[in-house]
């Protein structure tokens, strides 16, 4: 039950991209078309659901303050967590190339689809974001950890596919020239994230 | 044959000459605040503004913009980690292999922002917690990435250096704009001072504004007013800036 609720609240109570604004730059860059859209949000949760657990072992066994206290007595109190946003880039950024790698050698029709997306993804900011989060979050077991990354990633993938879909229609819409694109982009999004703050009560 | 010999020598000499000319770079000779990198310090201003014309680094930018104090700090974070990341990765950019070069180039942001991080923590420890992982997000913010790719890898450094800066401050810019508007008109405060006279639990107590009947808009508080306000200013800005219009 614990499990359903974060999930839930991952999708939609806190949202990426509505409550935090986190990935705008490929959100607002890809989203012109529902196809690429779609490629973009399917890659995000692939590597969202991937990174936050791997970046949750390390921040247990290895950068927490006392997370060495498995190697011996003299490392418990040892406090690496300054180094935790190097670690975290540099898992995210190796995890990318390696799921990048991965499924151009078994999968080569979802590598057509995904392909130009994934090395977008390591300097996307909600993958970064989910793992931050994660750590501030205390979780206290890998299953949560899972379901926070696939949570907020389906988060991210709904707001994509959302703005997307409204673009292409507001392309044959009379928007005044100023606020053509990028303006009304953002009220838009604006106006979908107070939308969003309607599931703010919800508790499962 | 003595005088063949001569003119090839002075010619040697000439030649050499244009090869040093050639070999020492033109930014040496320009002036530190030449009018190219004058520009290259103001265009980010307006003209190609990181937020509202190259929409890059919205991330990070909106979600710390409720009050002007940690806006303004994230922006001075952010115009040093684009200055000197920018900085060092042109220093370094005859050097890095073409196909790591990312990876380089987040190792060399991350530590940038782990300084950043640490100097915060250390003596502006308040800020620090309110803009909790947020400085962490820099390092995938979009600016600065950007600028890299598209600015620093080309140029030297002292021309790199200026770019971050114009970059960082015209991101920052907008930044301080978003928050001014979110703190003064949701809670009637700049910096924390009551700038609209302080609000009591009844009309009658209050001072200034608060004495005629004026109420807080509750609304700016919340999270998606951030990206209301970057429309609006978008709006404002290509209206009066007719040439950054959209066609599509």
């Amino acid at each position: 039950m614990e499990l359903v609720n974060l999930f839930v609240r991952s999708i939609f109570i806190e949202n990426m991209i509505f409550a935090y604004f986190l990935g705008m730059c490929s959100y607002l860059a890809v989203s012109k078309t529902v196809k690429t859209a779609v490629g973009l949000g399917a890659a995000v949760i692939f590597v969202l659901l991937i990174t936050v657990p791997i970046n949750y072992l390390l921040d247990t066994y290895l950068l927490r303050p006392g997370a060495l206290s498995w190697l011996g007595e003299q490392y418990a109190d040892i406090d690496l967590s300054f180094l935790s946003f190097i670690m975290f880039i540099a898992v995210i950024a190796s995890m990318v190339l390696l799921v990048e790698m991965v499924v151009e050698k078994f999968a080569p029709a979802l590598y057509g689809a995904l392909g130009i997306f994934l090395p977008l993804i390591a300097v996307n900011c909600a993958i970064l974001g989910g793992s931050l989060f994660m750590q501030q979050k205390d979780f206290t077991g890998i299953s949560e950890a899972i379901t926070y990354g696939l949570g907020s990633g389906i988060g991210w993938f709904l707001a994509i596919l959302a703005i997307s879909a409204i673009r292409e229609k507001i392309a044959y819409s009379n928007v005044p020239a100023p606020l053509k694109g990028l303006g009304i982009t953002f009220i838009i999004t604006g106006l979908m994230a107070l939308g969003f703050m309607s599931f703010m009560g919800i508790k499962l | 044959m003595n005088k063949d010999k001569q003119l090839t020598s002075e010619e040697k000499e000439a030649k050499k000459k244009e090869m040093i000319m050639f070999l020492s770079s033109s930014e040496e000779r320009e002036h530190f605040l030449s009018k190219k990198n004058r520009k290259l310090l103001s265009d980010p201003l307006n003209d190609n503004n990181p937020i509202t014309v190259q929409v890059l680094g919205i991330c990070s930018a909106l979600a710390i913009t409720v009050q002007l104090e940690p806006a303004i700090v994230m922006a001075i974070a952010v115009v040093a980690v684009v200055a000197f990341s920018n900085f060092i990765i042109s220093l370094l950019r005859n050097l890095i292999p073409n196909r790591i070069r990312i990876i380089v180039q987040l190792v060399v942001v991350a530590s940038l922002v782990v300084l950043v991080d640490q100097i915060l923590k250390a003596y502006a420890y308040d800020v620090s917690k309110q803009l909790s992982v947020f400085v962490g997000l820099i390092i995938t913010n979009c600016i600065v990435m950007g600028r890299l790719e598209a600015f620093a890898l080309g140029n030297g450094p002292y021309k790199s250096f200026l770019d971050g800066i114009g970059n960082g401050a015209g991101y920052g810019l907008i930044l301080i704009i978003v928050a001014f508007f979110r703190e003064l008109l949701g809670s009637g405060k700049l910096f924390g001072f009551e700038v609209l006279g302080h609000r009591a639990a009844t009309v009658a107590d209050s001072t200034g504004l608060y004495s005629v009947g004026y109420e807080n808009n509750g609304l700016m508080l919340l999270s998606p007013m951030a990206l209301i306000i970057v429309g609006i200013i978008i709006w404002v800005q290509r209206a009066r800036n007719r040439k950054l219009i959209e066609v599509n």
